[in-house]
């Protein structure tokens, strides 16, 4: 289905610039390339420009500046129907007047397909997302987790190499959200389509995506597959937005063998990894994951930046223990360890030794 | 399926059928509801549907003539009105007898008028007869068929007295036949001589101009709702406010403006001939007639027409639109095969709504109209205020019932009501 033209990108974003009002930009010079195939979540708060980069590539608001190409051609002047592009919406968007079979049948009927091709494609789709069953109902039948499934084979049935998703799992339940998850990146390797999906769900983010786009203030903070993007966030709005951090604000004292000294604001000097600060005299926030602190004597390594703390709350939550501690004057400092047979359970007032490595500790902008 | 398919009644604890117990646990709740929509129950009975009761009734009602001309009316019962030949002395006796009666409680003219709708002319006859009947002596003065001659020679004509005979039953299915252009002679129903007939021209053409109204209401208002429900708040509620406007401003002054606008000295007018596009000489006729009608009503009742179709736009998400386009339909495929269809049931309220109003309208006709464009109910009007015939006009407004009823039972088979809605 897909012709080859490795390397070239298939969805480019070019200095694309997007403004409502003519007086601010709600997004500010995107660029974003994608190769074939590949599954990319944008990423962000609401109002952070997703939804709007988004309907820029369907075709549905207008760049006000900048390209955005498909396989190469600029697609800006394309009406959204000849652009060729599956969306699946957030509300799904199934039409209530006719039945789920008409529903899927419609993206070919309006391609002018003979009868008989439609309804094996529509079979065919239904069948992919094990609806084979309710081609005869109306979308008002179905449960919320079956008329996203609906809504998926219908953006897929006219074969698009490229299919759009807008916050598709919001309106379902956790446990269904998950199923789906898994189903729609299954879906998307199985058939080799390229994926945009837009979501402010970090976890979703995380586990389906190949690549993941941090949104923020019309710009993209971070383009970075999701390990790269939990372990090594480029800045502090990215290691806030993406899980949990611990954060403490100081000054760099000094950078030296890769490491940055930094004095932090309650007088102590601890050794992080510097990311982005340059010298000593920047003021930074450093950041540091709640799961790679540890406060048992014999897990803390030799190497690590140790500190005194003391226990504020210990809650217990079943398979991890997170507690919350007073570190360097900071009363939010949480750790999480996991429930393990030689695990301690603190209690408040408890003083303690925390210890972690140096390198999961970074230096970030202020 | 639900498990509830025992064929045993479910029960409460204190083993009383569970649907008993939840009545009486909801019956102080009924009440109270009952009590508070009590004084609206009440208005709507008196103010709504006894009317209407009694208008139903009006329309075959039919006992002046019996309780008036008793006697008359049981002599005439051995009368053949068909052989042609005047009712022998006894008619004429009970006749005498009934109309001084009559005349001394001085309800002859009643009876009169009531008869002078079948045939004209009783009325005088009536009044006539009554003024000299009164000075009789009904032991003395026989016989009276002469004595009735002499007095006026209506009453040696056949038909006054079939006309007597035909109308002197209780009940009447007359007033009917009268409102769709036959009356009831000796022989049955027949229609009326042609030069009578109009009533049914007028059912037709208000029915007619009242499908054109709602055809013209539905151009136009289709494209404002559709603004309203998809133009942004601010811009919205502005052509809200344009669209209300005309609901701030009296009807009769609306009705005059058209007056002014339409006449063939008037401003539309007056600017064509102007521009040079209608002659002088042949300025157009767009007042007194059909068009002024259609026209003025069009605006009366548009709003009629886009308030319930914006509420049920306003509930049909963009996104439809957005996916079907998505999905690879032009404009024009998605709008007729994903927008239209949601925006019938709104279309079904709107054209119910305009067509029962203008079916019924009075006003508006009234003013413009002229003689081409007046609807049945100036009709009704008219028997109501000026000939005073309100058995016809009962008769007229019981059919234009009906037609309302079997028109809307006709489109909730073809539509089904449940695709009414006038939002949410």
């Amino acid at each position: 289905m897909a012709k080859d033209t490795a390397g070239d990108a298939f969805v480019q974003f070019d200095r694309v610039q997007k403004s409502y009002d003519g007086e601010t930009l709600v997004v500010k010079d995107l660029n974003l390339e994608m190769p074939r195939g590949e599954f990319l979540t944008m990423l962000g708060p609401s109002g952070s420009g997703k939804t709007t980069c988004l309907m820029m590539l369907a075709g549905f608001e207008t760049a006000t500046h900048g390209d955005i190409l498909l396989d190469g051609v600029s697609i800006n002047n394309i009406p959204p129907h000849k652009r060729g592009i599956g969306m699946v919406f957030q509300n799904y968007a199934l039409f209530p007047h006719m039945t789920i079979a008409e529903n899927l049948s419609f993206p070919l009927e309006v391609r002018k397909m003979g009868k008989s091709d439609r309804e094996e494609k529509v079979k065919r789709a239904l069948d992919m997302v094990e609806m084979g069953a309710f081609g005869g109902r109306r979308p008002a039948q179905l449960s919320g987790g079956q008329q996203q499934r609906i809504a998926l084979a219908r953006a897929l049935v006219f074969e698009p190499e490229l299919v759009l998703m807008d916050e598709p799992l919001g309106a379902l339940d956790k446990q269904l959200r998950e199923k789906m998850q898994f189903e729609i990146t299954d879906l998307a390797h199985r058939l080799g389509i390229t994926v945009v999906y837009v979501t402010h769900d970090q976890t979703e983010a995380l586990t389906m995506s190949d690549r993941v786009a941090v949104f923020d203030d019309g710009r993209i903070q971070q383009l970075a597959k999701p390990d790269q993007l939990y372990e090594e966030p480029e800045n502090s709005f990215v290691a806030q937005f993406i899980g949990e951090n611990n954060t403490m604000e100081g000054i760099v004292k000094e950078i030296k063998d890769g490491l940055a000294m930094v004095e932090l604001d309650g007088g102590e000097v601890i050794a992080c990894k510097p990311v982005n600060v340059s010298k000593p005299g920047d003021r930074t926030r450093v950041s540091i994951r709640p799961e790679r602190v540890e406060y048992n004597k014999d897990r803390i390594h030799d190497n690590a930046q140790k500190l005194k703390a003391e226990v504020l709350e210990f809650i217990y939550m079943g398979d991890i223990f997170r507690t919350r501690l007073r570190v360097a004057g900071n009363d939010e400092f949480i750790v999480k360890t996991r429930n393990a047979p030689d695990q301690m359970r603190l209690k408040p007032g408890e003083q303690i030794e925390i210890g972690w490595l140096p390198e999961d500790c970074r230096a970030l902008d202020a | 399926m639900s498990a509830s398919t025992n064929t045993e009644p479910m029960l409460s604890a204190d083993g009383k059928p569970l649907k008993q117990s939840l009545a009486r646990a909801l019956r102080r709740q009924k009440i109270r509801a009952l009590l508070l929509i009590a004084p609206l129950l009440a208005f709507i009975f008196i103010a709504f549907i006894l009317p209407i009761i009694s208008m139903l009734f009006r329309s075959v009602e039919n006992d002046i003539v019996a309780t008036t001309l008793p006697q008359t009316v049981a002599a005439l019962q051995t009368w053949d009105s068909s052989t042609g030949e005047l009712p022998d002395e006894p008619v004429y006796a009970a006749f005498a007898s009934d109309i001084q009666k009559a005349a001394k409680a001085k309800i002859h003219t009643k009876v009169g008028l009531r008869l002078n709708y079948e045939q004209s002319g009783i009325a005088s006859l009536f009044k006539k007869t009554a003024r000299k009947a009164k000075k009789w002596d009904m032991e003395a003065d026989g016989p009276f068929k002469e004595k009735l001659i002499d007095i006026h020679k209506g009453w040696s004509n056949v038909e006054t007295w079939q006309t007597l005979k035909v109308h002197s039953s209780n009940y009447t299915s007359g007033y009917f036949l009268n409102a769709i252009d036959m009356h009831k002679t000796a022989s049955g129903p027949e229609f009326q001589p042609e030069n009578k007939q109009i009533l049914l021209t007028l059912f037709g053409r208000t029915l007619i101009m009242s499908l054109a109204i709602m055809g013209s209401c539905l151009l136009l208002g289709y494209p404002v709702a559709w603004l309203l429900a998809n133009l942004p708040m601010r811009h919205a509620n502005l052509l809200m406010i344009l669209v209300l406007l005309p609901f701030w401003t009296s009807l009769l002054v609306r009705t005059s403006a058209w007056k002014v606008m339409l006449q063939q000295q008037g401003v539309i007018n007056d600017v064509l001939v102007n521009l040079g596009l209608v002659a002088d000489s042949a300025r157009l006729v767009m007042i007194n007639n059909e068009t002024g009608t259609i026209v003025a009503m069009t605006h009366i009742l548009l709003p009629f027409m886009i308030l319930p179709m914006y509420s049920v736009m306003q509930t049909i998400p963009p996104s439809y639109l957005r996916a079907a386009k998505s999905l690879g339909a032009t404009n024009t495929t998605a709008f007729w095969r994903v927008y239209f269809p949601q925006s019938v049931p709104g279309i079904g309220a709107g054209s119910i709504l305009v067509f029962i109003l203008a079916i019924g309208y009075y006003i508006t006709p009234e003013i413009v109209g002229g003689t081409k464009g007046v609807f049945i109910s100036n009709r009704i009007a008219y028997h109501i205020l000026r000939s005073l015939n309100w058995g016809l006009a009962a008769a007229l407004g019981t059919i234009l019932l009906v037609a309302v009823l079997i028109l809307y039972w006709a489109y909730d088979k073809m539509v089904g009501i449940d695709n009414v809605k006038l939002g949410g």
